[in-house]
């Protein structure tokens, strides 16, 4: 599992790989549709279309001569799931960090700051 | 108000975001001392903190121990490189699992934001492995699950 998200990551690190991951969040694509955007030669798009299949995060499917590309749920699943809960545990630190401060908000009398 | 960002920036940053109702004297202070750190550096519901040491000066040493009767126990280390009062922190820790991490590079300024603060926490690992394996380590710390979706961060 981890070894799968250090790829998801690592594929997520390049601008053009994420635009595709946004074309593609609004439905499947072939490799033409999602050339024409970018200033980028079909083959160029075919290599980012790599790095995210082998990160797990896209797939392909078979359409006659065509081969769409959507994207892969549970990768991307995952991967979610994996920042929702460091960002959860944050959260909770600075929800207790309110709180403290919120407390010393109110310093005693004479004492040093 | 005080919503929280995380987001990942080019291939080694994680980049966090908090607003605070107190004055940056304050927060600056709640990261500073060792016994204001202990009450709220605990991570998911359940740990305690019952080392730690915090230098903070330049050269000055972190250690941070956490412990869970259920789920065990690990530590971090670090240094403090740069202390500027009451506005920004550079560190560098790295978590012990035992075997220690790659070196986690992370800025924390705290900023005035009408009567409170705004902190922006700037993490830079050494690459994008480095990067995943980093934020990987939350998970196994069993924290719970909620669902963000993936527009989030890109």
């Amino acid at each position: 599992m981890s070894r799968a998200l250090d790829a998801a990551f690592a594929a997520l690190a390049d601008p053009t790989r994420r635009a595709i991951l946004a074309r593609l969040a609004s439905g499947e694509a072939t490799v033409m549709e999602l050339a024409e955007p970018f200033e980028m030669t079909q083959p160029a798009i075919s290599q980012h279309l790599k790095v995210l299949e082998e990160a797990g995060l896209v797939v392909r499917r078979v359409d006659g001569t065509k081969r769409p590309r959507r994207l892969a749920k549970e990768g991307i699943a995952a991967m979610d799931k994996w920042l929702a809960m460091l960002r959860k545990a944050l959260e909770k630190n600075y929800d207790r960090l309110d709180q403290l401060l919120a407390a010393m908000e109110t310093p005693k009398k004479g004492e040093e700051r | 108000m005080s919503k929280l960002t995380l987001t990942t920036e080019g291939d080694t940053h994680v980049v966090v975001t908090r607003r605070f109702a107190a004055p940056p004297e304050a927060v600056y202070r709640a990261h500073t001392d060792p016994k204001l750190v202990q009450q709220w550096l605990l991570g998911p519901e359940g740990w305690t903190m019952p080392v730690c040491v915090c230098e903070a000066r330049p050269g000055g040493k972190i250690r941070y121990e956490w412990t869970n009767p259920r789920k065990g126990s690990f530590y971090v280390t670090g240094e403090f490189l740069e202390l500027v009062p009451y506005s920004k922190i550079v560190h560098v820790e790295r978590m012990h699992l035992p075997d220690p991490t790659p070196d986690n590079h992370v800025e924390t300024r705290f900023d005035p934001d009408g009567t409170g603060t705004r902190m922006t926490m700037r993490m830079t690992l050494p690459d994008a492995k480095t990067r995943a394996a980093m934020l990987a380590t939350g998970m196994e710390r069993g924290m719970e699950a909620s669902y963000v979706r993936l527009e989030s961060m890109i």
